[in-house]
This record gives C-alpha cells, sequence and structure tokens, in this order.
C-alpha cells in the first residue's frame, strides 16, 4: 500500500509540477504541494536538526527520545530530521510546530530533555531557558512574550539566501525540495534558454567564484563553452581543504538537492554530460546525505540519460578524495581525478581549456553551485542587487574558534567584520579579550582590531592585502598564543605539501623548525642553541619572501601568508617568546612555568597523582611543590587543581 | 572469487584512473593495503607495484598497517586547536605510546587526528566507536582510554 502511494507522489511530482508548462501551477497542485511542504500542519511537527554539528552534540539519540514520546504518549504528530540551522552553540536545535501557532526553535535539547521539553510545550508550561524564539510567520498566531527569532542579532544580521533552506525541511526528501519549487528552474532553464544565455545570465549577476580567486563564474563557463572539444566536465569542489573550516559539507547536508541542482544547470550550461562530486574524505554524513539525494535524483529521471525528455543527458558521480591539501588545487585535483599524485601543474593551459583527460573542465566551489538555481530562478537584477559594487550576493562563513555563538553563517556582501564579530558572534565566551580574526585558513591572514570594520568584499580587502579565501574565519582571543597558532598551520602545511617544487617542500620545514624552537624549552640559555634561534628568527623572513616569491602553485605561495601577516600586525608577541622566553597567552607548554602556591595548597595529591611525569612531591596535607626540571609544562595539575593553587607564568 | 578480486571486478581492466577509488574500496574492506592486495591491483591494472605506493603513500588516507580494533579519531581542526586539542593528543600518544596512524603491539588501539568535523562548539572532540565525546581535557584521556581498554577485546 505505502508502495503504491509512493509511486503516485512520483508521477504527481513529475507531471504535474516538473512538467508543468507554465510558471504558475493550478490551484489544487499548489495544495498538494502545501500539503508536502508542511506549510499549515495540522498534527504537531517536531524538527530536529540533525546536520554534522547537530550529531555530534547529540541529536540522534533525542530524535530517537521524541520519536518514542509521540508515540507512548499516543500523539498524532511527525518527527522531521532537518539540517542545521547555523548556530553550533545551540545544536542539537529542536523546533515544535503546533498546529495554527508560530514555529518554536528550542536549543541545546539532548536525549534526557527531550521528555520534559515536549510535556512542557504540549501541556502550556513553556521550558523557557532552553527557548531561542518562534519563528514569525503570517497566517499562524503568535506566541505571547516569546521573542521573534528574527530579531536575535545572530539571525537579525544575516542575509540567509543559500542557507534559505537549510533547517527547514529534510534534506533526504526530494519530494520536499520539489514541493518547494525545486528542479523546476533546472527544467525551466533546459527548456528555455540555450548554453550561451545560460552563461550570460550568470555572467551578468555578478556571481564570482566563492572558492577564494573570485573570478567570474559566469565568465569562466564561458571559456570552457568555446573551447571546441566533444566532451566537457564539471567538478563541484567539496574538497575544502581548510581545516578549520565545514561550511561546504555543512550546506551540503542541509540541502544536498540544491547543490545537485546547481550542478545539472552548470553541466548543461557548459554542455557537459559528466559532473563529478569530489567530496573530503572522512566526511561520513555528507557522503551518505549525497549518496541518498543522488540516488533520487536519478530515480525521478532528473539526472541520467535523456532527463525528462529533454533531450540533454548528465551523469553525476560522487568522487570521495583521499586525503591531500593540495587537491583543492585545480591541477592537482584533475590529476588525482586521472588517478595521479595529486601534484599542481603550470598554468596556462587553463582547466577551462584542457582539463579532465584533456577535455575543458569547470571546477566550482560547492558555495558557488548553491547560488546558481537561485540566480536562474529570481534572476540576475536580484542577485545583482545585493552586495556590493564588485561583489554582488552573500558569502557563506564558517565562524569558529572563541566567539560566543559559532557556527555557519551567511552574510550579505559589504557586511562589515565588526557585525560578524560583535554581533553574530555575539562577542568572545567567558568575557575575554578579542585579540584577531583570521580569515581564509592556512593560506589566510588576519583581520586586526582596526581593520574589523573592512566590509567582505572581494576587491576591497585583497587592496588591504586580505584573501577572501573559501569561508573560514576563526576569532581568536587573549588565551590564544598566535606564535603556536602560527606554528600550528605551518606544521599542517609542512605536512600537506607534495614536494614537487622546493621553496615550498623545503621552505615549509625549515619554517616549522624554527617556529618550533621559538616556542620549545630553552635546554640552556647559554649554548649554541640560542645563537641558531637567533639566526633563525632573523631567517624567517628571509624564507617567507622567497617562498611567496618562488612557489609553483597557490599552496606555497600563500604558505607563508600567517607568518608574515602575524609578524606584521603582533610582532611583539613574537618578541616576547624570542627575547624573553615568555608566552603571554600561556600556551606555549615549553616555555610556561608552574608553581604552587604554598598558602593555598592542602596536601590533597590529586595534581601528584596526575601528573604524567612524576614531577610534583611532597607528603599528604601538606604543601606540595613542583619540580620544575621535570615538568614538561602540560598543564594538567592547574585544570586539576580545585583550591586554584597552582599558578602559571 | 576474492572479495579483492570481486572490487577489481565491478571496475576496467587497465584503467589507470580508477586506481584511487579501487585502493579505498580495497581499504574500505581490508581496513588497511596488503601487500597482496597491492600486487593483484597491480596485474589488474598493468601497473608496478612501485608506482602503486608512490601514490598510496603520497595521500593521507590510506594505511600499510591494519588498523586499531579500537579506533580513535581527534579532530585537530582549528578551533579545537586553539580549544586544546594539542594537548589531548599529546595526551593520548603519551597513554598509548603510539604516533599517530600507528598501531599498538596488540593490535588493539589506534588514532588519527583529523580535519575539523563539525561540531566546533563541542571541542576537543574524539570520535571513536561511534560515539562523539566531546569537551574533552588532557586529565580525561587516561580514564577514558582505561574504560576502553577494559571493554570486551573483539578478536
Amino acid at each position: 500500500m505505502k508502495q503504491k502511494t509512493e509511486t503516485g507522489m512520483k508521477e504527481f511530482l513529475i507531471r504535474e509540477v516538473l512538467l508543468h508548462a507554465s510558471d504558475t501551477l493550478p490551484v489544487d497542485t499548489e495544495k498538494r504541494l502545501s500539503e508536502i511542504r508542511r506549510d499549515k500542519p495540522s498534527v504537531p511537527v517536531i524538527y530536529v536538526a540533525s546536520g554534522s554539528a547537530a550529531i555530534i552534540a547529540g541529536s540522534t539519540a533525542a530524535a530517537a527520545a521524541a520519536k518514542l514520546y509521540v508515540e507512548e504518549m499516543g500523539i498524532r504528530g511527525e518527527v522531521v530530521l532537518t539540517g542545521c540551522h547555523g548556530p553550533a552553540a545551540f545544536e542539537p536545535v529542536m523546533c515544535v510546530h503546533l498546529p495554527g501557532k508560530n514555529k518554536l526553535v528550542f536549543r541545546n535539547i539532548t536525549e534526557d530533555k527531550v521528555e520534559s521539553l515536549l510535556n512542557g510545550v504540549f501541556h502550556n508550561d513553556m521550558p523557557e531557558e532552553d527557548l531561542v524564539g518562534q519563528s514569525g510567520n503570517l497566517g499562524f498566531e503568535a506566541w505571547h512574550d516569546i521573542p521573534f527569532i528574527d530579531d536575535i542579532p545572530f539571525f537579525r544580521l544575516q542575509k540567509r539566501v543559500v542557507l534559505g533552506n537549510c533547517g527547514c525541511y529534510d534534506p533526504e526528501s526530494i519530494e520536499e525540495y520539489i514541493a518547494r519549487g525545486g528542479y523546476r528552474v533546472f527544467l525551466k532553464t533546459i527548456r528555455n534558454y540555450t548554453h550561451e544565455e545560460v552563461c550570460d545570465i550568470v555572467e551578468r549577476s555578478g556571481l564570482r567564484g566563492r572558492s577564494g580567486g573570485g573570478f567570474n563564474t559566469g565568465l569562466k563557463w564561458k571559456y570552457a563553452l568555446n573551447s571546441a572539444s566533444d566532451n566537457r566536465y564539471l567538478i563541484c569542489n567539496a574538497k575544502e581543504s581548510d581545516p578549520g573550516s565545514y561550511a561546504d559539507r555543512s550546506v551540503l547536508e542541509g540541502d544536498p538537492h540544491r547543490l545537485i541542482e546547481g550542478i545539472c544547470i552548470a553541466a548543461y550550461a557548459i554542455g557537459a554530460s559528466s559532473a563529478i562530486i569530489y567530496l573530503k574524505a572522512g566526511s561520513p554524513h555528507p557522503l551518505a546525505r549525497l549518496r541518498k539525494a543522488l540516488a533520487a535524483a536519478a530515480e525521478y529521471g532528473i539526472t541520467g540519460h535523456n532527463i525528462l525528455s529533454s533531450g540533454f543527458n548528465l551523469e553525476i558521480v560522487i568522487r570521495e578524495e583521499a586525503g591531500a591539501f593540495v587537491c583543492g588545487e585545480e591541477t592537482a585535483l584533475i590529476a588525482s581525478l586521472e588517478g595521479k599524485r595529486g601534484m599542481p601543474e603550470l598554468k596556462p593551459p587553463y582547466p577551462t581549456s584542457s582539463g579532465l583527460y584533456g577535455k575543458p573542465t569547470v571546477i566550482n566551489n560547492v558555495e558557488t553551485l548553491m547560488n546558481v538555481p537561485l540566480i536562474m530562478s529570481h534572476g540576475p537584477e536580484w542577485f545583482r542587487a545585493m552586495g556590493t559594487e564588485g561583489s554582488k550576493g552573500t558569502k557563506l562563513f564558517f565562524l569558529g574558534g572563541r566567539g560566543r555563538l559559532t557556527g555557519l553563517i551567511e552574510v550579505e556582501m559589504g557586511t562589515t567584520f565588526r557585525t560578524i564579530t560583535e554581533g553574530i558572534a555575539d562577542g568572545i565566551k567567558d568575557g575575554k579579550a578579542f585579540k584577531t580574526l583570521q580569515i581564509g585558513g592556512p593560506s589566510g591572514t588576519f583581520i586586526t582590531e582596526k581593520n574589523l570594520d573592512l566590509p567582505v568584499d572581494y576587491d576591497l580587502l585583497s587592496e588591504n592585502g586580505i584573501a577572501m579565501g573559501s569561508g573560514g574565519l576563526i576569532i581568536i582571543d587573549e588565551t590564544t598564543c598566535l606564535v603556536d597558532f602560527v606554528r600550528y598551520y605551518m606544521a599542517f602545511i609542512h605536512r600537506e605539501s607534495c614536494g614537487k617544487c622546493i621553496p615550498c617542500r623545503e621552505g615549509t620545514g625549515r619554517m616549522l623548525e624554527i617556529l618550533e624552537n621559538i616556542v620549545r624549552k630553552p635546554l640552556s640559555e647559554d649554548s649554541n642553541a640560542t645563537l641558531e634561534r637567533f639566526k633563525g628568527v632573523m631567517q624567517l623572513e628571509t624564507i617567507a619572501a622567497v617562498m611567496k616569491d618562488t612557489s609553483l602553485c597557490g599552496l606555497g605561495q600563500t604558505a607563508p601568508n600567517p607568518f608574515i601577516s602575524a609578524l606584521a600586525n603582533y610582532r611583539e608577541e613574537f618578541e616576547e617568546h624570542i627575547f624573553d622566553r615568555r608566552c603571554r597567552a600561556n600556551v606555549c607548554r615549553g616555555l610556561r612555568t608552574f608553581s604552587i602556591d604554598v598558602e593555598k595548597c592542602t596536601g590533597c595529591t590529586v595534581c601528584a597523582s596526575k601528573c604524567p611525569v612524576n614531577a610534583i612531591y611532597g607528603t599528604r596535607l601538606q604543601p606540595f611543590f613542583i619540580v620544575e626540571d621535570k615538568c614538561i609544562g602540560c598543564g594538567i595539575c592547574y585544570d586539576v587543581c580545585k583550591f586554584s593553587a597552582v599558578t602559571v607564568k | 572469487m576474492s572479495k579483492i578480486e570481486e572490487i577489481l571486478s565491478r571496475y576496467r581492466e587497465g584503467s589507470h584512473e580508477n586506481l584511487i577509488p579501487i585502493l579505498q574500496d580495497v581499504q574500505e574492506f581490508e581496513g588497511y593495503l596488503s601487500e597482496n592486495a597491492i600486487v593483484s591491483i597491480g596485474r589488474f591494472l598493468h601497473m608496478s607495484t612501485t608506482k602503486i605506493y608512490g601514490l598510496a603513500t603520497f595521500y593521507d588516507r590510506f594505511r600499510f598497517i591494519p588498523e586499531g580494533r579500537i579506533h580513535l579519531r581527534i579532530c585537530n581542526g582549528t578551533t579545537c586547536f586553539i580549544n586544546g586539542s594539542g594537548g589531548v593528543a599529546a595526551a593520548v600518544k603519551e597513554v598509548l605510546g603510539i604516533e599517530p596512524g600507528q598501531t599498538t603491539r596488540d593490535g588493539r588501539f589506534s588514532y588519527e587526528l583529523t580535519a575539523c568535523m563539525g561540531g566546533c562548539n563541542e571541542g576537543p572532540v574524539i570520535y571513536v566507536n561511534g560515539k562523539y565525546s566531546t569537551h574533552i581535557r588532557p586529565d580525561d584521556i587516561p580514564e577514558m582510554i582505561a574504560k576502553l581498554k577494559a571493554l570486551p577485546d573483539l578478536k
């Protein structure tokens, strides 16, 4: 029986919705779609976020608990898994939509809280401490005394266009996506426009590649379309090399079908009949979502041979990368898809003229492709109306680090970074002081306090020597040591350097060595080691300049960026490490010394029993002391002491 | 037909471009890339095993020794790093006595450092036995590993 209704649904959606000739659908059809969308639910609907961030915070168990609750209480209701809403601090997010009322959004609903929360909601005893707000909608009754979530700065200051669907529907259901207008734009595009026209529209919209370079997407497509060839390829780069960013995978999890639609349109625009999604290795949840979504699209005939009798063929495959940072670079990515070591090649020829297997290839980032269906549906003028003179539309950022509210955000181009750090992120955790904002991951730079008023804009940022990068944004506060932070990035790049050209392979190694010397514990201050350390420091800047000038690919050229930018803006921190052998954030293990305050120590022995190197001595109920020579500076004693008797300097 | 042969039969003989997916499939099945598997892949693709090793060692994800029966994935994404994942990784190294990518002698434990897993507000995050542990501090590690050791060993 169930099978039958599902087939009925599929036929209905294909025949009455996707293949419907005019833009407006008949009233009956719209009514049925509205039911699929749950616009006006007749039974309570419980939405549980289930993106990676939510799963890590425990949403799987929470969803199971909600299902159990609905069954046990005999409530006629539905539990729906959705993508993530954005704020990682609120995960797992649970929304409850009672018939006729506004949707309520709750935060941090772990398994144990589900029952009391739902009891409260159903029996009109609102659990206020877990409540974020109500999501306003016309046609529903508003709750009294409950704030609207659009008034909360985290949401108010964003412009959620690409993220429009994330968190609102079940990303594993193609039916819901189609009911929300999905895939109709793609079919309209292949029916009404030629390849050139699609490229034109996207070019006119001013959409620029979101992976960092900022090249006009429509123009790039045109280059590929105009290269004579029997076959072309479209690659969706979901590699997301930045170790601190989860933006592409997050949005891919929350709305996989829009990405597929974007790929379909882009592939049509360049006349490609195969597309590859190059996904980062070790992302089990996004991979599973994407596989399901692709299978559903193929079943609906949206991909495959002769797509819904249009004569256009497209095959989309997922290729998981094998773990190499450098494969985010276009030519290295292509080499890796051809089954070779992912090493960059000299450009030109650009991939748009000779790419995968020597055929014209366009490589677009996830965020870029997510914008395409929106541009085709609302028109280029709609897109041009958002943003600044040179940068149109919105930009996704994966806000990480020490902000109070972090997660996936989307802002209109032209928004200042101060709005992001002070408004959206709502300041720093635990009342600490802001130090700097890091943009663009291991190839990126620092945005200092005085540069925070710069807007998100490709041209203005590059005038100030800042690269937009792909969307990693890390808020750094006073508890983070910048020397250590730069060393972390250098260690990452050094491990990931492909080894093809010497400046990058050797340069990153030497820079890492020197940086490690700076943060290492001095064995003795009078030996040759001290001289070597000073010598190394003098050379750091030279190495950085040589690497920037002579490396083959973007990875090597940008690898010294975090160091150069940190040294230019926070030179005093480096000098303190080198001359005073002191780390002001007390992070560098080698440079901090711990001691026990005899006044405060009660002799409870906890620190001595936890010390991994047995460097703490003493008699029970007498003050203990730390042997400095043995201490490795791990800080465990500092963390475990209940009486704040351990001090660090 | 062995499982390796079955995996190979999904691909076209001699198709060099399929080397990475084949290696990924084999590793998914075996847990690592054994010498035997690499020899069979070489025969099938008409490639020398040196070339295959050359490629496989280039990429991070391939391993040549079996993973431990308990495998820890420690997030070393940027946010987890500034929240102290470096200390957590050092504590794991201290307790297990192995480097990332290695396996303990009894074949029980191995661990790796990964890029961002997406749980930035919960960091540092460790993924083990299908469960995420969040807000880990270095001094939680000895206890955590002792608990894992106390579990029945699935040999």
